[in-house]
């Protein structure tokens, strides 16, 4: 169900230079297009996030190519690796230091959950301290994964209510119009191919 | 210097402080009293050529006496030979004398044998964790120290109201249901969370395989 609000542009009607729409919704289109990641490469999967930003999967193509190695530039935190106690204290405080809004990715086994590290030193998934909005599945996972989970972010962003704190000034308005939940991309590609 | 001809030259000046030697696979190891060891290191570097400090490693044999031991791998760059040292630490005075003086490689070896195990290494410059953080309670590599962890509390600057908590370790530290199709069941963290589906991993049906 796509409860997102369309952006309506008929140049007969409104003529060229005008665009008809609801403010929420486009801001959301210009925050949905140009995320700019946080890469917070902890791990292997830092280095798949690499291949994501390259030229043969292009994360540009969906407007998230402006990786910010400065928190307070960056608005979607991607948590790539496996985040040991030590380091949740460092990830906590860079992404205490987003300015909002601002959304995150857990990618890959460890981040989601501390994968195979089930061990004294590895926190149990970064959704212990983090509010996370997608998890990736896969260890790593394939650049196409991070791709579909950014696509994910992009739809949940799609559906904020962009306005509802501004116009109250609550910090604590609700921004959504469905409930926030966890999106879990599976990234299982082409499960006909594999049973022939 | 070949590591028995050094071995030798050590009994000769040291005496009763050097222990037996063992050979393996062309290896030689060499028990040294814990009170002398760092006169032995500072002859073995000056004297034996031995001016390369490879490893410094603690053990815990835990059941035996003394329960720990302090590794020391030693190497002659000039003469390309090997020599291991070992020395025993009791539970109840787990100190040993640093080796910094004689190579500061040492230096960080020292502090994670510290770390892992909690043995001492008196005269070290900066004695303190270099893995863990600074007031972890406990010293994870010791035998008696479950794999999961114990619950402690994190420093004021990680998370907020954080605290480690003990990894699930139902089935077993790591068991992936390799060749089932279904990446819900693949995830091993499923057989800690879902009752049920311990039983679906262990008898999959033959949908579920791939």
């Amino acid at each position: 169900m796509n409860r997102a609000v369309e952006i309506g542009w008929d140049p007969k009607v409104e003529g060229r230079d005008v665009i008809v729409t609801r403010l929420d919704a486009a801001i959301d289109w210009v925050r949905r297009n140009s995320c700019w990641p946080m890469p917070m490469g902890l791990a292997c999967c830092g280095i798949e996030l690499m291949a994501v930003g390259a030229s043969r999967f292009d994360i540009a193509r969906f407007g998230a190519e402006v990786m910010r190695f400065s928190p307070r530039q960056a608005d979607l935190m991607i948590v790539a690796g496996t985040c040991v106690y030590k380091m949740a204290g460092v990830v906590k405080r860079v992404w205490d230091q987003m300015p909002n809004p601002k959304w995150c990715m857990a990618m890959g086994a460890c981040a989601s959950t501390g994968g195979m590290y089930r061990s004294y030193a590895v926190v149990q998934g970064v959704d212990r301290f983090l509010p996370v909005d997608v998890y990736v599945s896969g260890c790593p996972p394939r650049p196409e994964a991070v791709l579909e989970g950014l696509m994910a972010i992009q739809r949940k962003i799609e559906r904020e209510r962009a306005l509802a704190g501004m116009k109250t000034g609550d910090a604590k308005a609700p921004l959504y119009e469905l409930p926030r939940g966890p999106i879990i991309v599976r990234g299982e590609y082409a499960p006909k191919f594999r049973d022939s | 210097m070949k590591p028995v001809k050094a071995v030798e030259k050590l009994r000769a000046q040291f005496g009763e402080a050097i222990g037996p030697m063992t050979e393996f696979r062309g290896e030689t190891t060499v028990r040294v009293a814990r009170e002398q060891i760092l006169e032995v290191c500072r002859y073995l570097r000056d004297e034996c050529g031995f001016n390369m400090l490879t490893d410094v490693a603690g053990v815990d044999n835990y059941g035996e006496d003394p329960r720990y031991e302090v590794v020391y791998h030693l190497y002659s760059m000039a003469d390309k030979q090997m020599l291991r040292l070992k020395v025993g630490v009791p539970e109840d005075d787990l100190v040993v004398d640093s080796v910094v003086s004689v190579w500061r490689t040492a230096d960080w070896h020292e502090r994670e044998a510290y770390d892992m195990f909690g043995i001492r290494f008196r005269g070290h410059p900066n004695l303190k964790r270099i893995l863990m953080w600074e007031g972890y309670p406990y010293h994870p590599l010791r035998k008696d120290f479950p794999l999961a962890g114990l619950p402690a509390e994190l420093p004021e600057t990680a998370v907020e109201a954080g605290r480690v908590e003990a990894a699930p370790m139902l089935g077993g530290p790591f068991v992936p249901a390799i060749g089932t199709r279904s990446s819900v069941l693949r995830e091993p963290r499923q057989v800690d969370t879902v009752v049920e589906n311990i039983e679906r991993v262990k008898n999959p049906t033959k949908k579920e395989l791939v």
